[in-house]
């Protein structure tokens, strides 16, 4: 086991590698001269230069890579043009909102996710089946953001059950926190919970069928005992691989549904970025949101090799 | 012919006599889903017709208008005095054109990529490294960057969302290559000194098609719905041609007075998408049911 | 037999729902296992030899397959009418079962010992650390060496062989009555095999209970029942003492089987097989169903199905030119 961690650590370097170049090779697109764009159609030459200074743009290719490597080994991933702050300074000023929030709608996906899924495989082909593969399939086929300000309309418009304006900090008032985070992280969670549902749905179906399931109920296992251990278990290993997907999209997903419910969090901060062209900062987030990422997919790969004995107890073969 | 041939060889009997075609018209979730996107698909087509006039003439008079009975007025009008009902179908086209952009450009790329990292072993190792940290970008995200850099347009859009999905699609290709490779048909093309490209092209290939075409209906739903979300923050097409996502920008405003400039453009983007996802499903179903499913 | 059987299957009829309709996988099949007697049913794949089992277990795969009549009476309780809280009750106490495939019939993520525990533990009132301590014993009984050991490996770390025993470990760890092994050597490799069945043999005996083994294999009916029932096509063609079978078989059948298989001693010039192939569960034959690849059949044969004769006092033969005696 601790081979296998090692092991998937070192696989992450080079790819950690390939995506700060991909990051740094972001700010390369820009079609044209990237100061002229950042000062803007006012900028004199000079203040053009200036900005070409500034950011190093003047010098050549591989001193500008070596540049951004070196500030990235020593935890600096640029400074935001528009705030005028370093990036990693902003960017962790609002990870607890985002996270709390990544939190939430995971827990939403989780929970509702799987027992949407085992309901609908154990009552294959009924009526319950059907309502919940539609409800998962439409789940999967709406625009997040636009949910979300679907439920604006409902919730807060007209039903005034819950709030659309500030933000309460979970640290602040976890109960009003409650309030005002439930309907972005439903929003968020909504076409994560389909995906999972239909995953959890058909691996279920598949588990059910192997001969191990037959065995069980042949040593006379009581059926909930059959599905709740014998197969969950088994289903559990390949949700757990979706799950680090799962997360991706929700931590993408908040660029947009942090903009429509003015959240403060990282996702506004890049969606301001892009606005502003802001372009060091949209460079060093998203390097930052996709380290973030790799690091969480690395932990979910180890908690997948310790459930699977297969995986777990390989050492050395 | 040799014996290699003719088990690859392409079908002589016309697609809608082969026995998958009979069991897709009796799946039914394919059906419904054909019928929701050839509903959206007739809407872009019929555009100029279905319109009742131009979809970014304004008319400050007759602003804020709501759906109504009625030819002209069936989904009211906007702000602007925009009419949504000329403005949504034009939005299909768009969503539409784009989509397939994004198809396109990923069966080219995805096909000629993940064959190549299938079939030479060599190219196999870093190709795969590099696909793997294209997809260790959330996808959206990586889209968003990408059209940021660019500046937004219609064909950023494009750009973006097949880089986004091509090294999924290579991998999917590669799989079966993998797969396919190692068959016996194969060693016997290559025993009778068939070339490399020969043997991908007429015998690797045509059996690798099944994942292919599941994967690509899949990718026309999430084409169209990241599109709307690039429209959305503004990073896809200009606001000079109306796009779903742009309409639910601009609608959001408005949206306690005027909910149906949300709602509207919204529900279009949700039939399209259920529509592919209806299809993709039921593809998959016919194609090969052992398919797990994929994201997106 | 004087005594009750332990096992009485009677008029036994199982079907599948297809899409085409239904079809009868198991018809009118009927025959008795006596305690610790050793019962081998053999047939071609397709026969409905594991329908059968399976159906006396209540592990039909619900949604197609389901009884459609008759009885199958353990002990005097007809099981089918059991309702399924008891049944469930029963497996694993008072019927084993065993399955062919020993490399995926085991859970691949829970120990061996997790999996043989939990099956004591579901039919007795036993604590955990006795459930473990019985587990080991099962172990050594079926001949895995190291038991104490290999009571927390993991399926995946055991050889095929070393699986089946644990099945037959994790079958028999509450002693029932009466074991159904489905094919058990069928995907093991030859030596092992014949270890496995030595090991059920002794088992058998030292616990007393009946087995019904179905195979394919008429080697190892040889060497392993008491009596055997031939199966063809979902009915029972002939069934009897193994050694009466052996020596003069009645059924045509069951002399094209005997016939096909090759003796090892003296010259083998070529193999003998039964022309045609079996018939499709959706196009029987009218009549007797072995029939139209009968050698001796004659007008009377597609009439109507044939009635069981009985040649000798326990053994029958469903045949009508049965008493004639077989070509050998």
């Amino acid at each position: 086991m601790g081979s296998y961690i090692i092991r998937r650590l070192l696989q992450a370097i080079p790819i950690l590698l390939i995506v700060s170049l991909i990051s740094f090779g972001i700010m390369k697109l820009v079609p044209g001269d990237p100061a002229i764009v950042i000062g803007g159609p006012n900028a004199t030459a000079e203040e053009v230069e200036n900005i070409r200074r500034n950011l190093g743009l003047d010098r050549p290719f591989y001193v500008q890579v070596g540049v951004f490597y070196w500030n990235l080994l020593h935890g600096d991933l640029g400074r935001s043009l528009l705030l005028g702050k370093p990036v990693l300074e902003a960017v962790i000023e609002r990870a607890p909102i985002t996270i709390s929030l990544s939190i939430y709608a995971m827990v939403l996906t989780i929970v509702f996710g799987i027992s949407i899924g085992v309901l609908a495989a154990l009552r294959q082909n009924t009526w319950i089946d059907q309502v919940a593969t539609t409800f998962a399939l439409i789940g999967v086929s709406l625009p997040n953001f636009w949910l979300g300000l679907v439920m604006i309309v409902l919730f807060s418009v007209h039903l005034g059950w819950l709030p659309t304006n500030s933000y309460v900090e979970f640290s602040d008032d976890p109960v009003r926190w409650l309030r005002h985070a439930t309907m972005p992280s439903v929003a968020l969670a909504m076409l994560q919970i389909g995906l999972l549902a239909r995953i959890t749905r058909s691996t279920m179906l598949e588990t059910l069928r192997q001969d191990y399931i037959r065995t069980a109920r042949a040593k006379g296992l009581p059926e909930w005992r059959v599905v709740a251990k014998h197969a969950m278990a088994n289903v559990m290993i390949p949700v757990i691989t979706v799950v680090g997907i799962i997360l991706s999209v929700l931590i993408s997903g908040s660029v947009v549904i942090e903009s429509v419910f003015s959240i403060p969090g990282i996702g506004s901060l890049l969606g301001n970025a892009i606005l502003r062209r802001d372009y060091t900062m949209i460079q060093g987030g998203l390097l930052f949101v996709a380290a973030a990422l790799m690091l969480l997919n690395i932990l979910v790969d180890i908690l997948y090799a310790w459930f699977d004995p297969r995986v777990r107890y390989d050492a050395g073969k | 012919m040799d014996a290699a041939g003719a088990i690859a060889r392409p079908r002589t009997t016309p697609f809608w006599r082969t026995p998958t075609f009979r069991r897709l018209v009796r799946h039914r979730s394919f059906m419904i889903g054909l019928a929701m996107f050839s509903f959206v698909v007739a809407l872009a087509v019929l555009a100029w017709w279905i319109a009742p006039n131009d979809p970014n003439r304004t008319a400050i008079r007759m602003r804020f208008r709501p759906p109504q009975l009625d030819r002209v007025f069936l989904l009211g009008t906007d702000n602007l005095g925009r009419n949504m009902l000329s403005r949504i179908v034009h939005g299909a086209q768009l969503s539409l054109l784009i989509g397939l952009g994004v198809v396109l450009l990923n069966t080219v790329f995805g096909v000629l990529l993940g064959a190549v990292a299938g079939y030479f072993r060599k190219l196999d190792g870093p190709m795969m490294r590099l696909a793997d940290a294209l997809m260790a970008f959330p996808s959206i995200l990586l889209a968003i960057g990408i059209a940021a850099a660019l500046g937004p347009s219609a064909w950023t859009a494009v750009i973006a969302l097949s880089v986004v999905y091509i090294p999924r699609t290579a991998r999917i290709v590669r799989a079966s290559v993998l797969v396919v490779r190692e068959m016996e048909f194969v060693q016997a093309a290559r025993a009778s000194g068939a070339g490399h490209w020969r043997i991908i092209s007429r015998h690797i290939m045509p059996n690798c098609m099944a994942p292919l075409i599941v994967q690509l209906s899949f990718i026309f739903a999430y084409a169209v719905l990241s599109e709307a979300v690039l429209s959305f923050l503004g990073l896809g097409a200009p606001p000079s041609i109306p796009s779903w996502g742009t309409m639910i920008s601009e609608g959001r405003t408005y949206i306690r007075e005027a909910a149906w400039l949300t709602i509207v453009p919204g529900c279009a983007i949700a039939l399209t998408v259920l529509g592919l996802n209806l299809m993709g499903d039921g593809l998959r179903d016919v194609l090969d049911p052992r398919l797990k499913i994929e994201q997106g | 037999m004087a005594a009750q059987p332990l096992l009485s299957v009677r008029n036994l009829r199982t079907v599948f729902g297809t899409m085409q309709g239904e079809v009868t996988a198991v018809d009118d099949v009927s025959f008795d296992v006596a305690p610790g007697e050793v019962l081998g049913i053999v047939g071609e794949s397709g026969s409905g030899k594991s329908v059968t089992a399976l159906s006396i277990m209540g592990l039909l795969p619900q949604p197609p397959g389901r009884v459609a009549g008759g009885e199958i009476l353990f002990e005097g309780r007809d099981l089918l009418k059991l309702p399924r809280s008891e049944l469930r009750r029963m497996r694993g106490s008072a019927i084993g079962m065993i399955f062919q495939e020993p490399m995926t019939s085991l859970n691949p993520v829970f120990s061996i010992g997790d999996q043989i525990t939990e099956t004591i533990r579901v039919h007795e009132r036993i604590g955990a650390a006795a459930a473990r301590t019985r587990g080991i014993e099962m172990l050594e009984k079926v001949g895995i060496p190291s038991p104490q050991r290999r009571i927390d490996d993991f399926p995946h770390q055991l050889s095929g062989g070393m699986r089946q025993r644990v099945m037959i470990a994790m079958a028999l760890s509450c002693s029932p009555r009466l074991l159904l092994a489905d094919e058990p050597t069928t995907a093991l490799d030859v030596t092992i095999q014949a270890q496995i069945l030595d090991l059920l043999r002794d088992l058998q005996r030292e616990m007393g209970m009946a087995i019904v083994v179905i195979t394919h294999n008429m080697g190892v009916i040889a060497e392993f029942a008491d009596r055997v029932a031939v199966m063809y096509a979902g009915r029972i063609a002939e069934e009897g003492p193994v050694g009466r079978i052996f020596d003069a078989p009645t059924h045509p059948y069951t002399a094209g089987l005997l016939a096909s298989t090759p003796d090892l001693v003296g010259e083998v010039p070529r193999l003998r097989t039964i022309p045609g192939t079996l018939p499709s569960l959706y196009e029987l034959p009218p009549g007797c169903r072995f029939a139209p690849r009968c050698d001796r059949r004659v007008e009377a044969c597609e009439s109507g199905r044939p009635a069981t004769q009985e040649i000798e006092p326990g053994h029958f033969a469903a045949c009508i030119r049965a008493r004639e005696g077989a070509s050998a």
